[in-house]
């Protein structure tokens, strides 16, 4: 165990991370960061180009938008650990974190920047195919299904941006969504609509994935009419969204029916004291890069204020003892 | 050996199959980002169990028949070999402690 008690630890290390990191830098309390020892850089490390994230008029791509960030926390000098918080202890004044080595690091602040994970689709034949043509990441596993066909299930600005990737490997892709009309913007389906390669089934959801040893086809299920059909192919893109990664503190802090960290109102606070949520991990509206980078500001502006309450106290109690 | 080194479709069979130790190969890719932060856990874990474990990564751009072989197609993948055979295997990017917990039980 560290001896130290820092003012501040942050967990995770996505928009809403490191921007809670460098305000809480530059406001000198020394922050150290859990960055994640495979998530480090968070939901944007997965995607290709970021055209909605202001300042960059040419658009710029998520993992070096998220290696600027980094960057920027670092300049400012918060500590980071490419290494995972795996038990935390946020009751009392004191808050732990345990690494994966074992390691307890203290402080008397945290903000939990955990984000989210995406969403599986829950089928039976998911995890044993997973790897065999199921993924998550077209920009990682694309290149794999060259000529083939592709399934991609979403109708959210994420499925669609996967389709529109994978376009230029798949013989073809068929976007699978539940309801008659795609939830993404409309930039991005038009994008989609316009692609020769691009077809959808609406109404439809995947009810199996069928092969042995790798994906050989689909199966679906018309949300409407009920009727079943198999349409073939080799690789499954899931992108039907994200959940939040909330596990580590669910039977800590108050968590709403879905899952996310509940925080009060207009605030980054949640129902322990000095404990502060910000992200994707309290966010299922907006749920953007810079929602994620303006809540995690807050978060930082919120623990700031409470380190400082804090002080004042422990001077108070010293003048009246 | 204390970080993976390179290995190719070519030299696999000598790197890999016929090994005396235990190797782990980390099929990745350069627009993969998880392989990206997977990589450096992996040059961490071959500097643990140096000697015991050998530690290589297979770039499944310039090779493909391995990867074809042994039906990869996610990345990152990490298989574990010993004998010739594989005796773990990771899909995506999977957390440090748990790689290591896996190894324990080969090294």
């Amino acid at each position: 165990m560290s001896d130290e008690v820092r003012e501040i630890i942050i967990i995770g290390s996505g928009p809403a991370g490191y921007t809670a990191a460098i305000y809480a830098a530059r406001a000198e309390l020394k922050p150290l960061v859990f960055e994640g020892s495979i998530t480090a850089g968070g939901a944007l490390m997965n995607t290709t180009e970021v055209e909605n994230f202001p300042g960059f008029s040419k658009g710029i791509m998520g993992p070096e938008l998220m290696e600027q960030m980094r960057a920027q926390a670092e300049r400012f000098g918060a500590e980071l650990i490419a290494d995972d918080a795996i038990e935390l202890r946020l009751e009392g004044p004191i808050k732990t974190v345990v690494d994966s080595e074992g390691t307890e690091h203290r402080a008397k602040a945290v903000i939990l920047a955990m984000g989210s994970a995406y969403k599986r689709l829950g089928l039976p034949d998911e995890d044993r195919l997973s790897g065999r043509g199921v993924s998550w990441c077209a920009t990682c596993d694309g290149f794999f299904f060259k000529g083939k066909p592709i399934v991609v299930a979403g109708g959210g600005d994420s499925a669609v941006e996967e389709a529109t990737f994978l376009s230029r490997f798949g013989s073809s892709v068929t976007i699978v969504h539940r309801r008659d009309e795609l939830r993404a913007s409309k930039i991005m389906r038009a994008r989609a609509e316009a692609d020769p390669k691009i077809d959808f089934a609406w109404n439809s959801q995947i009810v199996a994935i069928n092969g042995d040893s790798k994906v050989e086809s689909v199966t679906l299920k018309d949300t409407v009419t009920g009727e079943l059909r198999t349409i073939p192919a080799e690789g499954v893109f899931v992108a039907i969204g994200h959940e939040p990664r909330s596990e580590l503190v669910r039977d800590q802090v108050e968590l709403d029916p879905a899952g996310y960290v509940k925080v009060a109102d207009r605030s980054t606070r949640t129902n322990l004291s000095g404990v502060f949520a910000c992200g994707d991990l309290v966010d299922h509206t907006y749920r953007q890069a810079v929602t994620a980078a303006g809540s995690g500001c807050a978060a930082a502006l919120d623990a700031e204020r409470f380190l400082l309450e804090l002080a004042d106290s422990e001077v108070l109690a010293t003048a009246a003892s | 050996m204390s970080h993976a080194t390179d290995v190719t479709d070519a030299d696999f069979a000598a790197t890999v199959l016929a090994s005396p130790r235990p190797v782990v190969v980390d099929f990745w890719a350069d627009w993969c980002a998880p392989c990206k932060q997977l990589s450096p856990i992996l040059d961490e874990l071959a500097g643990t169990y140096d000697g015991k474990i050998d530690f290589v990564k297979l770039d499944t751009n310039a090779n493909t028949s391995v990867p074809a072989r042994y039906g990869v197609l996610r990345l990152p993948t990490v298989l574990v070999f010993s004998g010739g055979e594989v005796v773990k295997q990771f899909m995506g990017a999977v957390p440090k402690l748990q790689l290591r917990k896996a190894l324990d039980e080969v090294a």
